[in-house]
């Protein structure tokens, strides 16, 4: 029997990291899609970033940052008691970092193909800023929330040179299927590594799967 | 009384464009804003609402100021008692025919003015639809009944008639003066439709290029034309185009075209064609040296 808590590790990497993305890449999205400020580009550049970058690259400088032989490191390690190299949190947010393009990208093209005139709407009426958001703009985003959301759960689980340079490779820590994978390769244990592949391999499809057939519209066309 | 004045330059298809003007409108009227698209009608609308900013600008309604360039007043559109009904409607699609008008309502406001209003501007029926599922006038009638929930004192419409049938229209146009008399408010009405400016409004500005051109009480204004003279001329019939009723009616003269309002019995006895003679005796003659 194989061992369930890459797997595990997996999915709770993904939750997590898909939790705290909608709450970052909500404001982050809305920002983008209606600023008119001059460092709009760079700060699309910097989200697109993880897209092209090798992930080895965005694992590298996280590593360095992030060492506790680092000022930066020892600061987060004696003032928050966060290690955030060869830990789970440190996973955590090299996922956000790394899977960020996949949630701002679609929710910044829903803002921006919202048309203007229902947030002008809503504040002609009086409400805040917050309420428009909450009430009228994000319940209009719903595919595109769904996309996010999916794409950015799907890539999580698929990801592996970020992980692997800053979480390494600790047993129910740090080893998610994917480096379970490649670690069960290396020891020649094949039908391990058949066993994670094709169960990673089976979820992401139909997951994937799922998000084309919603916004295919395709559940609506069966229920009328 | 409403005061407005701005100074504002905009982004248009030829160019940019300086929107500077200055009116006043009395309280309780009906007025129209008249002209060509692109000649700056909406985005006056957007600044009277605070939805535009300006370079320069004042705007008083009644007691209170709402923009000030000078003393660095701008207040935002949410605190504006404004009621602003959109070209495109934009109601909110997630949400049901009465959800879009509960949604306007105030805070600690009585749910009552939503019933009132649903059962003023009939939308009984349609309360539980979501706006996806409705016809252009009844949308227009829903955008209507939302902006007047939270009881403004201004009500704007962009064009809210033009893209409905005739006789949807009228209907409409009904319900816009009737709301506008019962809510006691002052309109401000986008139209392109010579029929339904006439029929609405007190008093109509004529917008070209950003500058007030003509304004006045519009059947003055339509028929009061450079091409009258006090002289007698002959011209042949081109075209009749009823409006409702109003009839314009475009006449050839030597090699000018020259355009006619008329009322309907009148457009009914000219058929395309016709001799006519057209006269002028209220206005003088303009001279122009060619």
């Amino acid at each position: 029997m194989i061992d369930w808590s890459p797997l595990i590790l997996t999915f709770k990497l993904a939750f997590i990291t898909t939790i705290l993305l909608l709450v970052v890449a909500i404001p982050l999205s809305y920002w983008l899609a209606y600023t008119k400020s001059k460092v709009k580009p760079v700060i699309e550049t910097l989200v697109s970033m993880p897209l092209v970058l090798p992930p080895t690259v965005l694992g590298f400088y996280m590593l360095i940052a992030f060492s506790p032989s680092n000022a930066f490191g020892n600061w987060l390690d004696e003032w928050l008691g966060l290690r955030l190299v060869f830990s789970f949190e440190g996973l955590v947010l090299a996922s956000i970092i790394y899977s960020l393009p996949f949630m701002v990208h679609p929710l910044q093209s829903g803002f921006s193909n919202l048309s203007i005139s229902l947030k002008e709407a809503s504040y002609v009426l009086g409400k805040s800023k917050l309420t428009t958001l909450f009430k009228v703009l994000l319940p209009n985003l719903k595919t595109s929330l769904l996309t996010g959301i999916v794409l950015s759960f799907a890539h999580t689980i698929g990801e592996f040179g970020v992980v692997l340079m800053i979480g390494g490779n600790i047993s129910g820590k740090t080893k998610v299927a994917s480096i379970a994978i490649y670690d069960e390769v290396e020891s020649l244990n094949y039908d391990a590594a058949n066993t994670y592949s094709l169960i990673l391999f089976a979820i992401t499809f139909v997951i994937l799967l799922m998000v084309y057939l919603v916004n295919g519209g395709y559940f609506k066309r069966i229920i009328s | 009384m409403i005061e407005i004045s701005v100074h504002k330059k905009l982004q248009s298809a030829s160019g940019t464009m300086l929107l500077d003007v200055q009116l006043e409108i009395e309280k309780g009227k009906l007025v129209t804003l008249y002209g060509k698209s692109g000649a700056g009608k909406t985005s006056l609308l957007k600044i009277i609402a605070g939805l535009l900013p300006v370079e320069k600008g004042r705007i008083q309604v009644e007691n209170s100021i709402w923009l000030d360039s000078y003393k660095g007043i701008n207040l935002i559109p949410q605190k504006r008692n404004i009621g602003l009904v959109f070209q495109e409607y934009a109601l909110f699609p997630n949400m049901t025919v009465k959800e879009n008008l509960l949604f306007a309502l105030a805070r600690n406001q009585n749910k009552k003015s939503v019933n009132d209003l649903i059962e003023i501007i009939d939308l009984g029926d349609l309360q539980y639809r979501k706006p996806d599922t409705l016809s252009g006038g009844q949308k227009q009638r829903v955008a209507l009944a939302r902006a007047l929930v939270k009881k403004p004192q201004v009500l704007m419409l962009d064009e809210p008639l033009s893209a409905l049938d005739l006789e949807m229209r009228q209907k409409l146009q009904e319900y816009v003066l009737q709301v506008h008399k019962e809510f006691k408010l002052t309109t401000i009405l986008i139209s392109h439709d010579i029929s339904e400016i006439i029929k609405m409004s007190d008093y109509l500005f004529e917008l070209d290029y950003g500058k007030i051109i003509n304004q006045g009480v519009p059947t003055e204004v339509f028929t009061h034309n450079k091409d009258f003279t006090k002289f007698k001329l002959t011209g042949e019939v081109i075209n009749v185009v009823k409006q409702d009723f109003i009839s314009i009616i475009t006449v050839l003269i030597g090699k000018d075209l020259v355009k006619v309002v008329a009322d309907d019995n009148e457009a009914k006895k000219l058929n395309i064609g016709d001799k006519v003679l057209i006269a002028s005796k209220a206005f003088n003659p303009i001279i122009h040296k060619l």
